[in-house]
């Protein structure tokens, strides 16, 4: 593989994010949407107030997303503005990056099936660690 | 090429976005106050995020400038600890979409390098530092900091979980 020239880098990066562009721009059309259509109260009924609990629905829900990072955080800093846990939207955040679902498929046929299905679990199961201990550690230092 | 054959090759995150916007266009007809409350939602965010933009553009082009997979090809062959810690740098500086790793991880996996390593690997490919502003944009450098810090321990720790759990099915 040849090293790419800063102006075909850029051409890579202006790729990247346009292929980005529709997926991030539709996001923020939706959640605007879903904002002026669903109440605050929404929210707060699917999300319990058990850490726990919320940490899993919010894994779960960003386990079965799939896109650019930057729609997580767009998608998981309103969510947080909408009353929605930290430990749920950090537990979101990150089970969206490293729980691939619709990558699977792809990841088994290189790197083996019991590879894959064994990564994509434990990295769901990880990503309510990670949003619990997360959060733990921001409330002891602050 | 005519108009049928293009829209065939149009990538679905394109129909994601005509169909939101054809739903906007029948609020605007249909339902005045949701559609204009919706706009200036959508106006509060998108002002928020292009200055962040124009950075995100510059670090992914530096990025795809000096990290290459043969960069990362290279250094993921070292030995010991020093190995972990190259797989963990490897993953969060590999930029590209994650399938374009999966060919280079088996051919390493068939140099040797453990399932616990590639986990590894791919879960730091999860931190994205020209990202890194927006996030901070959306939240705060400090939760940003010690989720990053987070997400690097339970890499390592999700790596010897996988090196344990292949070797039982194995």
């Amino acid at each position: 593989m040849e090293n790419n020239t800063i102006k075909q880098s850029a051409q890579k990066a202006v790729k990247g994010l346009w292929m980005a562009l529709p997926m991030i721009l539709g996001t923020v059309l939706l959640i605007s949407l879903i904002s002026a259509i669903v109440p605050k109260s929404f929210y707060l009924t699917v999300f319990s107030k058990n850490s726990f609990l919320d940490s899993l629905i919010g894994g779960l829900i960003g386990s079965i997303s799939a896109g650019n990072p930057i729609t997580s955080y767009i998608f998981g800093g309103e969510m947080l503005k909408q009353g929605v846990g930290l430990i749920a939207v950090t537990a979101f955040l990150v089970s969206w990056v490293t729980v691939g679902l619709i990558q699977l498929p792809a990841e088994s046929a290189i790197l083996g099936k019991k590879f894959a299905i064994l990564r994509n679990v434990s990295a769901f199961i990880i990503s309510v660690i990670v949003a619990i201990f997360t959060v733990l550690i921001l409330g002891a230092i602050s | 090429m005519n108009l049928k054959t293009k829209l065939k090759q149009l990538p679905g995150s394109w129909y994601f976005l005509g169909t939101i916007v054809i739903v906007y266009l029948l609020l605007s007809v249909f339902n005045k106050g949701i559609y204009l409350d919706s706009l200036s939602f959508f106006n509060q965010i998108i002002y928020k995020i292009i200055p962040i933009f124009i950075l995100v553009f510059i670090l992914m082009t530096l990025s795809n400038y000096f990290i290459t997979p043969k960069f990362v090809m290279k250094h993921l062959q070292e030995k010991g600890l020093k190995k972990w810690f190259f797989v963990i740098v490897g993953g969060i500086l590999s930029s590209g979409p994650i399938y374009m790793w999966y060919p280079l991880l088996a051919d390493l996996k068939n140099k040797g390098l453990s399932y616990g390593l590639i986990a590894c690997f791919l879960y730091n490919r999860a931190i994205k530092i020209p990202l890194i502003p927006l996030a901070i944009v959306y939240f705060n450098w400090q939760y940003i900091l010690v989720l990053l810090i987070v997400m690097i321990f339970a890499s390592v720790i999700q790596g010897i979980l996988l090196n344990k759990l292949m070797e039982v099915n194995k």
